[in-house]
């Protein structure tokens, strides 16, 4: 349905291309030399790896205006990217199109605290926002990981999570309106500083939607008011059903927790010997459990948690007695990722979600695909909300091991589908994730999503190549699977 | 108690897109009075019942598009939980289908999030007859564009919703709800103040001579928070705020067409305030009017917000504000990208759409 970009675009020049851009942005605005656009050939997931065309780097609206209709009137692919934090490829660039960095779009616009909303360009980091709405005692609540680097931009195209979204939500649920710049160059207002607007609700389309529909060029985000207080409950437990059970319990007992994180052993020992948290290493799991609100609020679910958390079967009960102690709880989890690196030459990140009762189901199968493989896993989870995080340990400079964990974790991802989940919790599907795309949804689905992208980008020039598989794709992928002898989930559409 | 006609629906909607017939998609039509009328020929799902799945420890209910609202606020009842959007069902006929149809959300909206915050997934019919699933069954999922959201308050013009999962929440422990006696001015100043506190509010209106404040979360918490807010313990008050949802408040008993507004909490609009009902700690308003569309449309819009007829005379047409023609443009093509013939809800929206 879209057209062959790579047949249109064999004829231009880049030479002439970069003339026209010179029109309307300074020369350092543009990159075009492999030693300068090499720092943007990959995102966080750097075993994808495509040096861009050209980079162009705009500081206002109307350059980007123009740059988007500039590519559309000249049929480039454009790539927009915000800090390249982004786990599954969706930043990478395209090998003879524009990537278009909107990292000198760094400004705070307005703080509103009779409205509690901040208006803020793209390329502004996540913390920052929080930073700069401190002083008035709130902050914005998605915090991504990565929540030091990344951008804003960034988080609603992908509509990141974090440790704390089972009570805040994702960005989807603490967005008011954005601004974007259609291919064409034109600009929207979506969504509005109300609580709606009127029409269909383009900005849960468009949060998500990876770059395939517009570029986003101000964002206005809800903030809330700090919580008074935090506790962190940290529970161990001698198997991992118990701790699901814990989980389970808590949610029944009706409680929201800020937080309820899950470890499994090898990743319980790496952050250990890492990060000194104090973690019990011989604990087959453990639970994190934060709590926010006011000082009485937060005491009584406490109390009331760690019951239980020992009903369940905890081995072992503590509670933070002070804030060098919360922080130091945390610190094991949130170093999980570099300490698990730390066993391994390289780690391969997978991010699905799982209804929480098949959870130990879910783990014993990737224990089962793990001695499969030959390969290790250590397991972080946001046991709240269901979003599982596999790491796959493996060395890259062994012939065909990167290989073999991608084939892994593309397994993993077709097993949260089977289990009633998702392949993607909170990283989105960019390249990494396409081929898994073909099981999460069926021809006539994926062909939907293809108009809907034709309404907003009728070439396809927007993010080529990411989200969403051509059905194609999908068929051939489907062919694959058969090849290997095994096709994971015969109960499953395939075409 | 559940029956399954997806299959018909499908065919139903499938033999009118051969035909270019446009169909008005019911259920329990408790909501017929909202958005514009459509003359068209009924495709009824109310036959499509039952709730299909609920975990309470997984905070997920999946149902039937016809299912009644009501079955499915009591089974959540029984176990402890709620919608926590607080829909209004404006009659006992109500179904899911219609309440995600409309994404109508209750007073509870700005401290908890609207309808369209607690989708997680939809099976809808595209207008080529098409059964089409998104989104799913767990809390985060970012594979694919978000459909489900985007079905929610799309009044059926891009699909009809046949099933509905939802994220259901813990019913608050403990409640109260404060009444002040303000005036207009006071409750302006005083509401940002208490609302950039970390404070347990489930909902804040005024209703022109008193400020209602209800405060929803663990008996400490709440309890806190009376201590820092004042104020008196209003008696009878979840009548109150049902009473509100549903419109029965003496405030809506008038003939005069109702709007309603929908602008940043703080904006101060002199020319309506003083006959408005302020909900949502001001970012929704009812206002009873006969001035023309136009200009109130035009006046709300100066602070970023926007006016729908809500209830006005039947058979009732352009009842929402009007879209950039850039913006209705992309609204067209959208509707064209799920209903090429046209044939679902034409005209409840927006003419053309």
């Amino acid at each position: 349905m879209h057209k062959d970009i790579t047949t249109s675009r064999a004829t231009v020049d880049k030479r002439a291309v970069l003339q026209q851009l010179y029109d309307f942005l300074p020369v350092s605005a543009v990159l075009h030399e492999a030693e300068d656009t090499r720092p943007y050939e990959c995102d966080g997931l750097s075993a994808y790896r495509q040096l861009p065309w050209i980079v162009v780097l705009p500081e206002t609206v109307d350059q980007v205006q123009r740059v988007l209709s500039f590519c559309h009137s000249q049929h480039l692919p454009v790539v927009a990217r915000g800090a390249g934090t982004g786990l599954s490829a969706g930043a990478l660039p395209h090998e003879e199109g524009i990537l278009l960095s909107l990292a000198r779009f760094n400004k705070i616009i307005d703080i509103d605290t009779d409205n509690r909303c901040a208006t803020v360009q793209p390329g502004v980091r996540n913390l920052a926002i929080s930073e700069a709405a401190a002083p008035y005692g709130l902050f914005y609540a998605p915090d991504p990981s990565s929540q030091i680097a990344c951008t804003i931009g960034g988080n609603v195209a992908e509509n990141s999570g974090g440790v704390h979204c089972l009570k805040y939500g994702l960005t989807t649920h603490n967005l008011l309106q954005l601004k974007i710049i259609t291919l064409e160059g034109e600009a929207l207002t979506i969504g509005s500083p109300g609580l709606d607007a009127p029409g269909y609700d383009l900005l849960a389309l468009m949060t998500g939607s990876e770059g395939l529909l517009g570029v986003i060029v101000e964002v206005t985000v809800k903030l809330l008011p700090r919580p008074e207080h935090t506790q962190v409950i940290l529970a161990a437990y001698d198997n991992v059903e118990s701790a699901g059970t814990a989980v389970a319990a808590v949610i029944a007992a009706g409680l929201i927790p800020a937080g309820l994180e899950m470890m499994d052993n090898p990743a319980i020992r790496a952050a250990e010997a890492y990060a000194h948290a104090s973690y019990p290493t011989d604990a087959a799991a453990i639970l994190l459990c934060e709590l926010d609100g006011t000082a009485a609020e937060v005491d009584s679910q406490s109390v009331q948690i760690q019951e239980l958390f020992k009903q369940s079967g905890a081995v072992d009960v503590r509670v933070a007695e002070d804030e060098a102690q919360r922080q130091r709880f945390w610190a094991g989890r949130k170093a999980a990722f570099p300490a698990v690196g730390r066993l391994s030459p390289d780690y391969y990140c997978m991010d699905g979600t799982i209804p929480r009762k098949r959870l130990a189901e879910v783990l014993k199968q990737i224990g089962e695909l793990s001695a499969e493989y030959g390969l290790p896993v250590a397991n972080v989870f946001h046991a709240g909300d269901g979003n599982l995080h596999p790491l796959i340990l493996y060395d890259a400079n062994k012939p065909g091991e990167l290989e073999r964990t991608e084939e892994f974790g593309g397994r993993i991802l077709e097993l949260c589908v089977a289990v009633g989940g998702t392949i993607t919790g909170e990283h989105g599907v960019g390249v990494e994730k396409i081929d898994q795309m073909c099981v999460q949804f069926n021809a006539t689905e994926l062909a939907q999503f293809h108009r809907i992208k034709a309404a907003f980008d009728n070439e396809g020039l927007l993010n080529p190549g990411k989200a969403i598989p051509t059905l194609h794709r999908c068929a051939e992928f489907g062919a694959m699977h058969v090849h290997h002898g095994k096709l994971s989930h015969p109960e499953l559409d395939r075409f | 108690m559940s029956s399954d006609i997806g299959q018909q629906l499908c065919e139903q909607v499938h033999d009118a897109s051969k035909t270019g017939t446009p169909l008005s998609i019911r259920g329990g039509q408790s909501k017929r009075f909202f958005a514009n009328e459509v003359n068209a020929i009924p495709l009824d799902v109310s036959g499509h019942y039952g709730i299909t799945g609920y975990e309470p420890t997984e905070l997920v209910i999946t149902a039937r598009a016809g299912t009644l609202l009501a079955d499915i606020k009591s089974s959540l009842e029984n176990s402890g939980q709620m919608l926590a959007f607080e829909p209004p069902s404006f009659g006992a006929d109500a179904t899911l289908g219609g309440t995600i149809a409309t994404g109508l959300s209750g007073p509870r909206r700005p401290f908890n999030g609207a309808a369209r915050d607690f989708v997680l997934g939809v099976r809808c019919i595209n207008g080529n007859g098409e059964s089409l699933r998104f989104g799913g069954e767990v809390i985060k999922n970012v594979a694919g564009y978000d459909v489900a959201r985007l079905m929610t308050g799309a009044l059926g013009t891009l699909g009809v919703i046949t099933e509905v999962s939802l994220k259901v929440l813990p019913k608050p422990r403990y409640e109260t709800t404060l009444i002040f006696e303000f005036d207009l001015a006071d409750s302006f100043q005083r509401i940002p103040r208490w609302l950039e506190k970390p404070m347990p509010v489930s909902a804040l209106c005024f209703d022109q001579q008193r400020l209602w404040l209800r405060l929803s979360g663990t008996e400490e918490g709440v309890k806190s928070a009376i201590k820092r807010l004042g104020g008196e313990n209003a008696t009878d008050a979840s009548q109150f705020w049902h009473d509100l949802n549903e419109q029965k408040l003496d405030f809506f008993a008038k003939s005069e067409p109702l709007w309603r507004i929908s602008v940043p909490a703080n904006s101060r609009l002199p020319e309506f305030d003083k006959q408005a009902f302020l909900d949502w700690g001001g970012a929704q308003r009812w206002l009873h009017s006969e001035r023309p569309a136009p200009e109130i449309q035009d006046r709300v819009s100066e602070v970023g917000g926007h006016a729908t007829l809500f209830r006005g005379v039947s058979g009732q047409h352009g009842v929402f504000q009007p879209l950039p023609a850039e913006m209705l443009a992309l609204h067209k093509r959208l509707k064209q990208a799920f209903d090429p013939r046209g044939v679902l809800n034409p005209g409840r929206m927006y003419a053309g759409i």
